[in-house]
């Protein structure tokens, strides 16, 4: 059997989920309808042979694009896939949000959800979560664990991980706390285009260009991304626009440049 | 696994200040690997700042790191040469990150370590450089670096990478290349410089692009770890990942510890084409042929070259640890997917990783330091050599919530070969019946009995007690039989005739015999006086159909014995005389006792 660098980064994440589901009782995975977080699940299904053994939780901000929720829901109906939606209601209500005028982006994306997030955990119980975050998407989650813990308040401690070599993970963890699984740590946003043309992965029509000459590059909320300039209609055209590009992939996501180090805080905070 | 795509990962390591993080920033700058707009956009920012740009910074992503301007975490970052992708873990300098350089380069299938040329070998350049050879990463290029702080000297050069060699050569391992650079100015990292023309090797590109691809482990024997067993769709498929070696449908399994055996029905997947075959390095689903008990923790392997299976072996391990690692602490090991309550039962040597020097008289492994230490597992678990399958010669330890340490595993006890000890537990003649030596694996020990013998007064009861606490605390299955569990009930119905009392010895020996038939270790604490008797109890522990009952007559001599009735043994397996301490008769029957069940 010939293997590539997709079987090698396919093998490694499958082992990784494997880990998790076998460690942790009560967990979940993080599904933002991305092509990450899709590719992931269907990850999930390669390793637990077509099932889908534990819940996704979508953190819903009300601000998404609405043709995310659409394919949201039809691939739950498709896949048969558990489905825990959570938003933070109360400062929906109050209307402290940046759309609204009264938060700054990245208050809005830690109120939203981090701590939209952070009360599905806390309501269900999890002690584990799956998150599809990249080593290459940005400084700070290149710095990231496997499987990476969190405290009670859900702050990740940068500068002080626990060891992780040998695929021998942290797993053991005191009450109240919880820990973060990164089973996409080690993909490049080339490889996750590659695997979604490798594997035909149904993926939202926001990543492509609609004829405007513009696509998604990153799926967030509406008010604060940005289509970026493409013409690439396809899986593989964007493969190829990949290859060449040399603009980063959160160009498009303006709470990462609202200061130096902004997304920095707002991850040690607990963010995805 | 080999990739198609040919990539290297590559760890960085050396001492803090030595320049690591320049190295990296520079090596992308000049192939030009990085984003568009990344240098500009950091130039402007250290203009901002009013502070000069470094290179350095290219890697820094975090707030702290850019504020106290060391590495604090292993980052990974992607370049690409002629030859191939390489991707850069950068591993801190830092004396308090060695947990975040074995992170890092325990992902490493290159090593590059940088030395500062004015500064020369410091204690994290040895430490490095030796955690590297315990985490098993084989190709090594030596950079000496800030050659420009040095005017360019061949002799320091000459100097540093001497004194590095040497020590390299101490602890086993070549150095491939060592190179003269200067990291700030990008001399001899993608292209050569005139400024070091006595200098006739590659640069380090070329270096890099010389170290071989990944080396395949399909040669190596199966070995199959299972992660998990799940019940989908009316199957039940035992799910992992082949560590080494390769797996086909009809192969026989054993698995170990059970040493319960199966054929491979077929092989599962979702959404892949129909596999008969799998090797090392691919995720795995098997279904078997017959319903066997089989859970996480098990390994699944080719009898004709199955590992050891042993409750004892000796590795050399590095300890990250809060608190430093003793012997006699218990720890979680983790090996594999096998997780077993584990005990440091010696430290051979401690090792001070800075000088790599042994500690003299050392009773703990401090943070960052290594030793090599003689581990006891609770349960026996699968374990080859290091050099001969790496997946399934190393480990980690648990402390409390903590991964603590690492180590590899040089050298397993004889009497642990897998073939052996699965041999001897006969497991698969009778599948009903538990079996002498399952319950020998279960327990990590065979039962016994230990038949403390001497005069009222001599001390028999005491030291049972005692000993029975010090087996209970080591995990081995123990009981006493003396008067006051025995007479009220059992014997109720015997009195002090002669005809009574040998009765009543005959079944003190028959109890103690299923007692250590279950497996435990069974101390007899009774005057039994007749020589005979004695005798008739030791007949006793020959079993039909395997080796009799380990029989330790342990003799408690006494001034008194001449003066009554009692009758000295005349070969007793140990003799404690009157004057010896309780430690020191505890001491001399455990060594005793241990060597028989073990």
């Amino acid at each position: 059997m010939h293997h590539d660098h997709l079987d090698a980064l396919e093998s490694e994440s499958i082992f990784i989920m494997r880990e998790a589901f076998a460690k942790f009782g009560n967990m979940a995975m993080l599904w933002s309808i991305g092509k990450d977080s899709t590719a992931m699940l269907w990850l999930a299904r390669k390793a637990f042979f077509g099932h889908v053994p534990f819940p996704l939780v979508h953190i819903d901000t009300s601000y998404k694009i609405p043709s995310m929720i659409e394919y949201r829901d039809r691939l739950v109906r498709e896949w048969n896939l558990q489905l825990v939606v959570g938003q933070n209601k109360a400062v929906l209500e109050e209307g402290r949000t940046y759309p609204n005028g009264r938060a700054t982006r990245v208050e809005c994306c830690g109120w939203l959800k981090k701590d939209g997030l952070q009360q599905v955990i806390e309501h269900y119980g999890y002690t584990g979560i799956i998150v599809g975050v990249r080593r290459d998407e940005d400084p700070t989650r290149a710095k990231e664990r496997y499987f990476s813990p969190r405290n009670a308040n859900m702050e990740w401690n940068a500068s002080d991980q626990p060891p992780e070599f040998w695929n021998q993970f942290k797993t053991d963890f005191a009450p109240g706390t919880h820990i973060r699984i990164h089973p996409l740590l080690h993909w490049t946003e080339l490889n996750v285009w590659e695997y979604i043309e490798r594997e035909k992965i149904p993926v939202i029509p926001l990543y492509f260009d609609d004829g405007t000459g513009h696509r998604y590059r990153s799926l967030g909320c509406a008010p604060c991304t940005f289509p970026i300039q493409s013409t690439a209609r396809t899986v593989s055209e964007i493969v190829t626009e990949l290859k060449a590009t040399r603009t980063s992939e959160r160009a498009g996501r303006a709470q990462d440049q609202e200061s130096e180090d902004a997304f920095e805080k707002l991850r040690r905070d607990g963010y995805m | 696994m080999a990739y198609a795509r040919n990539q290297l990962k590559l760890v960085v390591v050396g001492h803090v200040d030595h320049g690591k993080s320049t190295l990296i920033g520079r090596l992308f700058y000049d192939t030009g690997s990085l984003p568009e707009g990344k240098y500009e956009q950091l130039v402007a920012i250290a203009q901002r700042r009013g502070v000069p740009f470094e290179f350095a910074n290219l890697m820094d992503g975090l707030q702290a790191e850019r504020d106290q301007n060391i590495t604090i975490d292993t980052a990974q970052i992607w370049f690409r040469t002629q030859k191939r992708e390489y991707v850069i873990i950068d591993a801190p300098g830092h004396k308090e990150f060695v947990k975040n350089m074995v992170t890092g380069a325990s992902r490493a299938d290159a090593a590059l370590i940088i030395i500062d040329a004015s500064e020369g070998v410091q204690e994290q350049t040895r430490r490095h450089g030796y955690l590297l050879r315990l985490i098993g990463v084989r190709h090594v290029v030596i950079v000496v670096n800030k050659m420009d702080l040095v005017s360019y000297s061949q002799a320091t050069f000459d100097k540093v990478s001497k004194e590095y060699r040497a020590f390299l050569a101490s602890i086993g391992v070549e150095a491939q290349h060592i190179l003269p650079v200067s990291a700030r100015h990008g001399d001899n990292l993608a292209s050569r410089t005139e400024k070091m023309s006595w200098f006739t090797g590659p640069t380090v590109v070329e270096a890099l692009d010389t170290i071989p691809d990944a080396a395949e482990v399909t040669d190596q024997p199966l070995r199959f770890p299972i992660q998990d067993v799940y019940r989908f769709d009316h199957r039940r498929i035992l799910a992992g990942r082949i560590e080494a070696g390769t797996l086909q449908t009809g192969d026989q399994l054993l698995f170990l510890p059970s040493g319960r055996t199966s054929v491979v029905r077929s092989i599962e997947g979702w959404n892949t084409p129909q596999r008969e075959t799998l090797s090392a390095g691919e995720p795995a689903g098997i279904t078997l042929s017959d319903q066997l008990f089989v859970e996480r923790g098990s390994i699944a392997v080719h009898a004709a070259d199955p590992p050891h299976l042993a409750t004892e072996f000796t590795a050399r391990i590095f300890w990250l640890g809060r608190t430093p690692l003793a012997a006699g602490k218990r720890y979680k090991l983790k090996l594999v997917t096998q997780e077993v309550e584990c005990e440091i039962k010696t430290l051979e040597e401690v090792v001070d990783a800075s000088t790599v020097q042994p500690i003299k008289g050392a009773d703990s492994v401090r943070t960052n330091d290594a030793a090599r230490v003689v581990i006891h597992t609770r349960r026996p678990v699968a374990v080859d050599l290091f050099e001969r399958v790496p997946f399934m010669g190393r480990l980690v330890l648990v402390d409390g919530f903590d991964v603590a340490g690492g180590g590899i595993v040089v050298e397993v006890p004889e009497r642990f070969a897998a073939a052996t000890v699965v041999a001897d537990a006969g497991v698969n003649a009778d599948v009903t019946r538990v079996a002498r030596g399952e319950r020998h694996l279960r327990h990590g020990h065979r039962g016994a009995v230990v038949w403390l013998t001497g005069v009222p007064g001599s001390g028999k009861t005491t030291l049972a007690k005692s000993l029975e606490r010090q087996l209970f605390e080591r995990h081995i299955q123990v009981f006493v039989l003396d008067g006051e569990n025995i007479r009220p009930g059992l014997n109720a119905d015997l009195g002090a005739s002669g005809s009574d009392r040998e009765e009543h010895i005959r079944r003190l020996a028959e109890v103690a015999k299923l007692f250590a038939e279950s497996g435990a270790v069974c101390i007899v604490a009774f005057a039994s006086p007749s020589r005979a008797e004695r005798e008739r109890a030791r007949k006793v522990m020959d079993v039909e159909d395997g080796p009799s009952i380990p029989f330790l007559e342990t003799y408690l001599s006494a001034a008194a014995d001449t003066s009554s009735h009692y009758e000295p043994p005349e070969h007793a397996e140990l003799t404690l005389v009157e004057n010896v301490s309780l430690d020191e008769r505890i001491n001399r029957v455990l060594e005793h006792l241990m060597r028989q069940i073990r």
